[in-house]
């Protein structure tokens, strides 16, 4: 499967890695589920602050529920987008030559989202800030965070495409921007099994949240009580688990082939164990009165977590393993090339020191313009001058006919320039010629009065 | 590779880090240790039974509001939106600086978790700390750490952009503190912090002017302040811009390894000199006038000085961006992304040849303006455009040369570009053969004629260079290692 005529092998950064490779991934692992957690938060807060608010409609407590999850998000978004930087970090070392190419295939989309989050934490500034402003507009409220969560269904989209797309070099060139690469398999599974996690994860948190002693319920809300609040929050929980799982199997399905070995199965499967004893535990919390297992549920979704993590990351490595070896391999057949070349150039040009000496010595050099002065002018003027008409600028006939007899004046110019003629660009200046180089120029230049010259 | 062929590639990053830059100057490195030195001034100005001038207390408090929805929504994505645009038009660059600096970027990566915590806590807890005194002093102090939080990832920011502009000595000793320690670092890092506080203070006056009444004692107070706030660091801006300019020459003399001189630098150059004499005498100006007509300032008084400073900031950060030219990491990688090292075997060889996406490998007269379009998309797309009223595009640079009225002369336009880099010392030498040269110049020639566009990687997709497919790679390798096994690079 893998040989074939049209899978890109590029080159590899030709930089040895910062830290051992291990430490790398462990870094990325680790730094990437503590960014995914506050985005679970940040998104399903986001669905459910939208969702609590329409209830509110009708229920005055569901629209205070609103707000106070509201409230949290301008914690966990913040958190989100400063923890992410550190898993970017990481895949820009680990892979680069992979999320840089799956980035410019779909690079329209991909640099939307900087523009798309921006937009959307504007949104749910605006929400939070006119809660009372516009309470007696509600309708317009709850677009504007319904605005809001709608660029946040979508990000994740884009995110997803990219990372499934880097793991696959072989579909590279099957790809014309996002759209294609959205459409590959395995990516609505994982991005609807994401989006069970999120109502998941935020789901246990504001379990968490309203079990908190010091909390007021009594104050903040008018019927509810903790006991509502906390079926509320397991109701969600409950439900994100039951999507996650449901759509995890999906996932799983139709994982492609090629990177799935036993070692990614057990722990996707061990993680998958821990999903359903959070389910389990989350359910029984929700219907039985005044039991909760927040402890158990937050240890195995934090297990699930881990595991599964490491699964994709095993997975990706298996998935890549093969032509990360001849992205090496052509790498270090490159840098030999390029090294040859360069010795070979190096020897060339001393050896051809002498050669140009050799030619200035010619006793027929004495006669016409030197050659010298000739490769001079090649290297720094011909490109804009020609002997006898126009080019960017005024030919060397008009220059010779202008400084004849005033060697001095002329190279003066060359260093500086100024602007002589209105329909001719501006010439640059040339202070980096040696006092050798410009005297060679001139000459030549000003040999062009010799009436014996072409 | 990814291109955007009317806004132009560069200018996407420029836009983006530009507004990074304006945020994150004026709203966190110079506004944070701003507004708690205001907030500590409400304490001062407090009654005998009162925690703080409360009336006071909540001016600042809304100006604070400003900045934290503004540097956590525009500043925070706008510096991940550096990244981001970076990766795809200058993937080899930031990949190569990452690798070099990763731990400088974990180091910053770290203080910027602690400076968006500080920030959370000292804007959310803000109205709770006004219950008590102590909770009130101890809230000060949140803000005093936070303000050294958003000035440390300023100073580590500040060596890694240095760095790419003059490496120093790093080329010979590719090590993280080698880069840091550049000969530009102190000197930016001297210009950047007191000129953060001025555009600081501008935005504060601006402000001021919004959300404290008319004619009020708190809202000339408040003028007074940022005035003195003002005229306190314009001297120590005066004097960081002077000693950077004058260091500026120096350090890309090490850069070109030809020395200043291009025209274009020496006019950005001078018109920067201008700028940094206009830009002070604004704020000396402004500063003056708050102090001693506090009751004259208004909006449409701050406003434009607002504007002004910001246009400085753009006009600095664009010499700054130029003066690393050629090299978009000096001495090692051309702005075209090309190690200066693989330039010998792209002359020999041919650069197509070692490119991964492209169409031909062979040029013929057959495929001849679709080589050059590769030529071009490999070797000049990164600051130039195909389209003719793209940004900097290539027909439109030719044509102001040679004229616009005419055809553009493929055989004039061959010898400027092998012999460019001499008289235009920003251009990185053509890296290709004759060959390419010759394809490349007639490709310029047929977007002067037809006015084609070139659609990038993101919408195009791509193409396989034959050549280097998994195929041919595993073929051409198991040949070789019969006879001499290559040795790993990891």
């Amino acid at each position: 499967m893998f040989l074939q005529i049209d899978v890109p092998v590029p080159r590899e950064i030709p930089l040895p890695l910062p830290l051992p490779e291990w430490l790398l991934v462990f870094l990325l692992i680790v730094s990437f589920l503590l960014h995914i957690i506050f985005i679970h938060l940040m998104v399903g807060g986001s669905l459910l602050t939208l969702w609590a608010q329409i209830k509110g409609l009708k229920n005055k407590d569901y629209d205070t529920l609103a707000h106070e999850i509201a409230k949290t998000i301008t914690v966990n978004k913040s958190l989100a987008v400063v923890l992410g930087v550190a898993p970017l970090l990481n895949i820009n070392v680990l892979y680069p030559l992979y999320f840089y190419s799956s980035n410019a295939l779909t690079g329209i989309a991909w640099i939307m989202i900087i523009p798309l989050v921006i937009v959307a934490f504007l949104l749910l500034y605006l929400h939070k800030y006119t809660w009372e402003t516009l309470s007696s507009h509600k309708p317009l409220h709850i677009t504007i965070i319904a605005l809001a969560v709608a660029i946040f269904l979508f990000i994740p989209l884009i995110f997803l495409t990219n990372v499934n797309l880097m793991m696959f070099p072989e579909k590279w060139i099957s790809i014309q921007g996002f759209l294609k690469a959205l459409l590959l398999p395995n990516v609505f599974p994982r991005y609807l099994e994401f989006l069970g996690a999120s109502l998941a994860v935020t789901g246990i948190f504001l379990v968490w949240y309203h079990s908190r002693k010091a909390y007021p319920i009594e104050k903040i809300y008018s019927t509810f009580r903790r006991e509502d609040l906390k079926k509320i929050s397991y109701a969600i929980t409950t439900f994100g688990l039951s999507l996650q799982i449901l759509f995890g199997l999906i996932v799983l399905f139709t994982l492609p082939s090629k990177g799935i070995s036993y070692g990614v199965l057990g722990l996707m499967g061990a993680a998958g164990a821990l999903l359903l004893y959070a389910l389990w535990y989350s359910y029984q919390s929700l219907v039985q009165e005044g039991i909760t297992h927040l402890k158990k549920i937050v240890v195995a979704m934090a297990g699930f977590m881990v595991l599964y993590g490491s699964s994709r990351q095993l997975y990706r490595h298996n998935a890549l393993e093969q032509h990360q070896k001849l992205v090496a391999l052509r790498t270090a057949e490159f840098i030999k090339l390029s090294e040859e070349a360069r010795t070979q150039a190096q020897s060339k040009e001393q050896s051809s020191v002498p050669q140009s000496q050799a030619q200035v010595l010619a006793p027929k050099s004495q006669e016409t313009h030197s050659s010298i002065g000739q490769k001079v002018f090649q290297q720094y003027c011909a490109a804009c001058h020609k002997p006898n008409e126009r080019l960017v600028g005024p030919p060397i006939s008009e220059m010779t006919a202008i400084y004849k007899g005033n060697k001095e004046a002329l190279k003066k110019w060359i260093v500086s320039p100024g602007k002589k003629r209105a329909d001719m660009p501006q010439m640059p200046g040339f202070p980096h010629l040696s006092q050798d180089e410009l005297e060679e120029i001139t000459n030549y230049i000003l040999s062009f009065d010799n009436p014996t010259n072409p | 590779m990814f291109h955007l062929d009317w806004l132009n590639d560069r200018f996407l990053i420029a836009v983006i880090a530009i507004l990074h830059v304006f945020v994150n100057h004026s709203l966190a490195v110079g506004f944070i240790p701003y507004i708690t030195w205001l907030e500590q001034k409400g304490v001062i100005r407090a009654g005998e039974n009162q925690i703080t001038d409360s009336a006071w207390d909540d001016i600042i408090y809304k100006k604070m509001r400003v900045a934290f929805i503004l540097t956590t929504s525009l500043g925070a994505m706008s510096g991940v939106g550096i990244w981001f645009s970076a990766a795809l038009v200058s993937p080899s660059s930031i990949g190569s600086l990452i690798r070099v600096f990763f731990l400088g970027w974990f180091i910053e990566w770290l203080v910027f978790i602690t400076e968006v915590i500080l920030i959370l806590i000292y804007y959310l807890t803000w109205k709770a700390a006004n219950t008590s005194l102590r909770s009130k002093v101890r809230h000060i102090k949140f803000g005093w750490y936070l303000s050294l939080a958003s000035w440390l990832t300023m100073a580590i920011i500040v060596g890694i952009l240095g760095f790419m502009m003059d490496p120093g000595n790093w080329n010979a000793d590719k090590t993280l503190l080698n880069g840091f320690f550049n000969p530009i670092y102190l000197p930016q890092l001297l210009f950047r912090t007191p000129t953060a506080m001025i555009t600081a203070g501008v935005v504060g006056l601006t402000l001021a002017t919004i959300f404290a009444k008319k004619h009020s004692e708190i809202r000339a107070q408040l003028i007074k302040y940022t005035g003195q706030w003002i005229l306190f660091w314009t001297p120590l801006a005066i004097a960081g811009a002077v000693y950077y300019w004058n260091v500026m020459p120096a350090a890309m003399k090490a850069n070109m390894s030809i020395a200043v001189g291009t025209q274009e630098f020496v006019q950005y150059y001078e018109l920067l000199k201008y700028f940094i004499l206009g830009a002070a005498f604004v704020s000396v100006l402004v500063g003056i006038i708050s102090i001693l007509r506090p009751w004259k300032v208004s909006f449409s008084f701050a406003a434009p000085a607002f504007l002004a400073i910001f246009a400085f900031l753009g006009i600095f950060e664009r010499v700054r961006e130029f003066i690393r030219k050629p090299y978009i990491i000096g001495g090692y990688m051309y702005s075209n992304l090309l190690r200066e090292e693989d330039y010998p075997l792209y002359k020999r060889e041919g650069i197509l040849k070692f490119m991964t996406y492209t169409s031909v490998t062979e040029i013929t007269q057959e495929n001849k303006i679709e080589a050059g379009r590769e030529v071009f998309m490999a070797t000049c797309s990164r600051c130039h455009t195909a389209h003719q009223n793209g940004i900097n595009s290539i027909v439109y640079v030719f044509e102001r040369m040679y004229g616009s009225d005419k055809p553009l002369d493929e055989g004039s336009m061959a010898a400027y570009i092998s012999n460019m880099h001499n008289a235009r010392t920003y251009m990185p030498p053509f890296p290709g053969n004759d060959k390419e040269l010759e394809a490349l110049v007639a490709y310029i020639k047929h977007l002067q004629q037809t006015g084609e566009a070139l659609p990038g990687a993101q919408t195009a997709g791509i193409k396989v260079n034959p050549h280097h497919s998994a195929l041919s790679v595993a073929r051409r390798i198991s040949n070789t290692s019969s006879q001499q096994p290559l040795t790993l690079n990891k």
